[in-house]
């Protein structure tokens, strides 16, 4: 989680920006890199359910990777977290609450 | 409530704190990430759905996709948020020149993303596979469609933003919009993170 | 209490620059705010008029003004421009603009150029409304599938023209959270907000988020119309009832963004006009958040009868009882702040009562209808058209017309004339019963909504209906030349007319250009009457 938290009353104190340093953006694109070749390796043999599994956590480990060191949410507060992670749910509700509706409309 | 004298200048124009203004900007574009999130949103809805419903049809017509030119792009893409990123400590650290450069190399993948994609769809329609085809090319080139506007848009920020570095608005005291832009940029990344397996790596 | 030493260097009020362009191009959050009032009223008076139009076809069974088409036509415009152009941008824009950066003691929004692009969207968007009307839609304003892929009518320009009304929602939803989040003045912590700032922010909350899937489904409509992409035709697999999840993931949540606002507005007026301290601040506070976040629950509640699944119709119907609980927590302390209080009937305080006693109506007929069982019999009769209009008329536009009256000093520097504003509000609360209630027997009787005609055994109640339509229109025409005339020939507002402790009226009517000489420091929250002087905890 963030490793720089702000109470909400005290929003006057506004972080400096933090620098990155380059090696770790390299570091950070070489994961990205293999992982992106994992994908592709695994996509080729079938492990039944798990390829998709196996694609949407690699995909999302990815992404995690990209918001965290590119975007440099690992340096921002709560408040900025909140607001990354709540349209994730939304998006999670819009897609489970819909499928509720059509998966038992299709197979009662 | 009681009105203490605060601020020493309170003529027109509404000068807002510095820090407050960089808070502010960051918070803002979060916030607008939200949304394109949702807006994307409904499309990865369609598609859970969809490919639940035709598993068969969406293994079968993935086929048609060219993998080879999806991973081209994703490296070029995520070799962009790399430069991207880069960019933004160099001007954190006042190596202006430096900045520029990043974000030419960052345009120029931009680009290279969308004529590779130019040459994908072209080959699409050579095919006679369109919109109107299937559900599954129909998710393909909405999603792919969207996520190529939103590369136009970055592009397009990038770009004034190259300008406005060029002229030297941008140092390592101010360089809020830099930040901001790059943060819309990585976001076209990590929709195109999740693109690629989705549509080009079906099993 | 303020100290009153504003006023005497160089107070200029921000409405003094003239000429059309010192309007269009500003980007103070008052005059942006004011825009959108100009707007928005507009647009209710124009749809005001089609309902007028729709009633008066509905006087007598059979043909009598317009014919089917026209009166699809009809029910489609009026229903696109009151929820697209009215109601959603409505309060929230409007009063939103107004008076958030006064209340929280801030000279402008975090970004007014981006506020004025907004408002330039909605600009956008309301042209392309009119060019659309060339080839009026007839869907009516939720557009469903497989209809609306069909009709000949410009199905395609409306939508688009309500996706760029939806963005310019998010971006003035945007705004919003960050200056709530980032300008608040010192001192001015999350408990001495205004409720109508908490009640923005949680509406900004549903504007950010929601609108972005209405504006994907629209935009896959418009494909559907231009390349048939098949995701709600079922001759091409789609599914029809996709679209109305997506559409009512956003519709739903939206009803709050039309309805939240007003609970922010009668929460400002009636602990003025009561001399109490709101009720259990932080319950009113919190339960719109509550609101905010519950409402992205339930949007199937629209959909019983369309064919979805009866699992997860049971589950949304559960779902739905849940709003009611922090919808009433609000009613219950409304009611208590009144409890002993010394009332004054101002005219903006009788729009509150009557927001309170209108809205509990239409919410529990909203219970009646999320009732799984229940709306089976109700579903697509003009009990849901009334029960829609008891919240819609009697919550929010109540609440718009409380807020006009209740902030018009503020914002005009003018008053208007009290006892006129007294007799229109009569009228269009008595108009407004009559038109509605007898709205809810005949969908009772099975009334269907959207048909031009009806057969000879709901004449009476129709012709009632059509009645109260009248005196209500004639209340509204009253009340708009009443603060239309208060413009000109009004007697000047003073700085506080009704001793709110509230940080808005510590400034001058109407405010400065900057709001604030000296931006303050908040000690208090702004609810501090009577002999509690002071909020605890």
């Amino acid at each position: 989680m963030a490793t720089k938290t702000h109470s909400e009353e005290h929003h006057h104190d506004h972080e400096e920006p933090h620098i990155v340093g380059n090696s770790v953006y390299i570091i950070v694109w070489v994961a990205l890199m293999i992982l992106t070749g994992i994908t592709v390796w695994v996509a080729r043999h079938n492990f039944g359910v798990f390829n998709i599994v196996v694609a949407l956590g690699i995909a999302s480990i990815k992404a995690s990777i990209v918001a965290l060191f590119f975007m440099h949410l690992k340096y921002e507060d709560k408040l900025t977290w909140t607001f990354a992670l709540y349209p994730l749910f939304l998006l999670a509700l819009l897609i489970g609450l819909t499928a509720s509706d059509v998966f038992y409309r299709l197979s009662p | 409530m009681e009105e203490i004298a605060m601020e020493d200048t309170h003529s027109h124009g509404h000068q807002i704190d510095p820090k407050v203004e960089y808070s502010a900007a960051k918070f803002g574009m979060w916030l607008f990430l939200g949304t394109e999130i949702l807006l994307f949103g409904g499309l990865f809805a369609a598609y859970a759905i969809f490919r639940a419903k035709y598993a068969e049809l969406f293994h079968e017509q993935h086929k048609e996709l060219d993998v080879t030119l999806g991973a081209i792009n994703t490296v070029v893409l995520i070799f962009s948020s790399l430069t991207m990123a880069m960019g933004v400590s160099a001007i954190q650290r006042g190596k202006r020149n430096l900045l520029s450069i990043l974000l030419v190399i960052t345009i120029l993948c931009g680009i290279a993303f969308g004529v590779n994609k130019y040459f994908e769809y072209g080959a699409k329609f050579e095919h006679h596979l369109t919109p109107g085809t299937s559900i599954f090319f129909a998710l393909y080139f909405m999603m792919t469609g969207l996520h190529m506007l939103h590369v136009f848009a970055g592009i397009t920020i990038l770009t004034v933003l190259l300008v406005l570095n060029l002229k030297g608005k941008f140092s390592a005291n101010y360089n809020t919009p830099i930040e901001v832009g790059g943060l819309y940029w990585h976001l076209v990344d990590l929709i195109w993170i999740y693109l690629f397996p989705l549509l080009y790596l079906i099993s | 209490m303020a100290n009153h030493t504003i006023a005497e260097t160089l107070y200029v009020p921000y409405l003094d620059e003239k000429g059309i362009l010192s309007w269009l191009l500003s980007t103070d959050h008052k005059r942006i705010g004011i825009m959108y009032l100009i707007s928005i009223s507009t647009s209710f008076l124009i749809a005001g008029i089609s309902s007028l139009l729709m009633r008066l076809e509905l006087i007598a069974p059979g043909k009598t003004i317009v014919d089917a088409h026209q009166y699809n036509v009809l029910f489609t415009f009026h229903g696109t421009v009151m929820v697209f152009f009215f109601i959603v941008p409505g309060l929230a824009a409007s009063l939103g603009n107004f008076l958030i950066p006064l209340m929280i003691g801030a000279r402008d929004v975090a970004f007014p150029k981006l506020n004025l692009g907004s408002y330039w969207l909605y600009l956008l968007g309301a042209t392309i409304l009119l060019i659309s009307l060339l080839k009026p839609a007839d869907t009516g304003w939720t557009f469903y599938t497989p209809y609306s892929i069909k009709t000949g009518t410009d199905v395609i320009l409306l939508t688009t023209g309500i996706f760029i009304l939806g963005m310019s929602s998010i971006l003035t939803g945007l705004n919003f959270i960050v200056t709530i989040h980032k300008l608040r003045a010192p001192g001015m912590t999350w408990h001495r907000l205004n409720l109508f700032v908490w009640a923005s922010y949680a509406t900004a909350i549903l504007q950010l988020l929601a609108t972005p899937v209405v504006g994907i489904t629209l935009l896959l409509l418009i494909m559907e119309r231009v390349f048939g992409i098949g995701f709600f035709d079922p001759a091409k697999g789609g599914d029809p009832i996709l679209f109305q999840n997506f559409f009512w993931f956003y519709s739903h949540p939206a009803v709050y963004i039309m309805i939240l606002p007003a609970f922010g507005v009668i929460s400002e007026i009636i602990p003025v006009f009561s001399r109490k301290p709101i009720f259990g601040y932080k319950a009113m506070a919190y339960s719109l958040l509550a609101i905010a976040l519950i409402s992205f629950l339930v949007w199937a509640h629209h959909m019983f009868v369309s064919g979805m699944s009866e699992v997860a119709a049971t589950i949304f119907s559960f779902l739905t009882m849940l709003v009611a609980i922090p919808t009433a927590i609000k009613v219950f302390n409304w009611t208590a702040t009144l409890y002993k209080g010394s009332i004054q009937l101002h005219s903006a305080m009788l729009y509150a009562l009557s927001l309170i006693f209108l809205f509990t109506i239409g919410g529990l007929t909203g219970v009646f209808l999320g009732s799984l069982a229940v709306d089976v019999h109700l579903h697509d009769t003009y009990f849901v058209v009334a029960h829609m209009h008891y919240v819609m008329i009697g919550g929010t536009v109540m609440g718009f017309f409380g807020a006009l009256h209740f902030w018009y000093p503020k914002m005009f520097g003018k008053m208007f004339n009290e006892k006129v504003a007294k007799v229109a509000w009569a009228l269009i609360f008595i108009g407004f019963n009559v038109t509605f209630f007898p709205q809810f027997i005949l969908g009772t009787l099975g009334m269907p909504r959207r048909y031009a005609d009806y057969p000879p055994e709901f004449h009476s109640l129709h012709e009632l209906s059509t009645i109260g339509s009248l005196i209500l229109g004639i209340g509204v025409f009253i009340m708009t030349v009443n603060l239309l005339r208060g413009l000109t020939n009004g007697e000047k507002a003073p700085e506080n007319p009704y001793n709110s402790v509230s940080l808005e009226w510590q400034v001058p009517s109407p405010p400065p250009h900057e709001n604030f000489e000296k931006i303050p420091v908040v000690t208090d929250y702004p609810y501090v009457y009577g002999k509690k002087n002071t909020q605890e905890g």
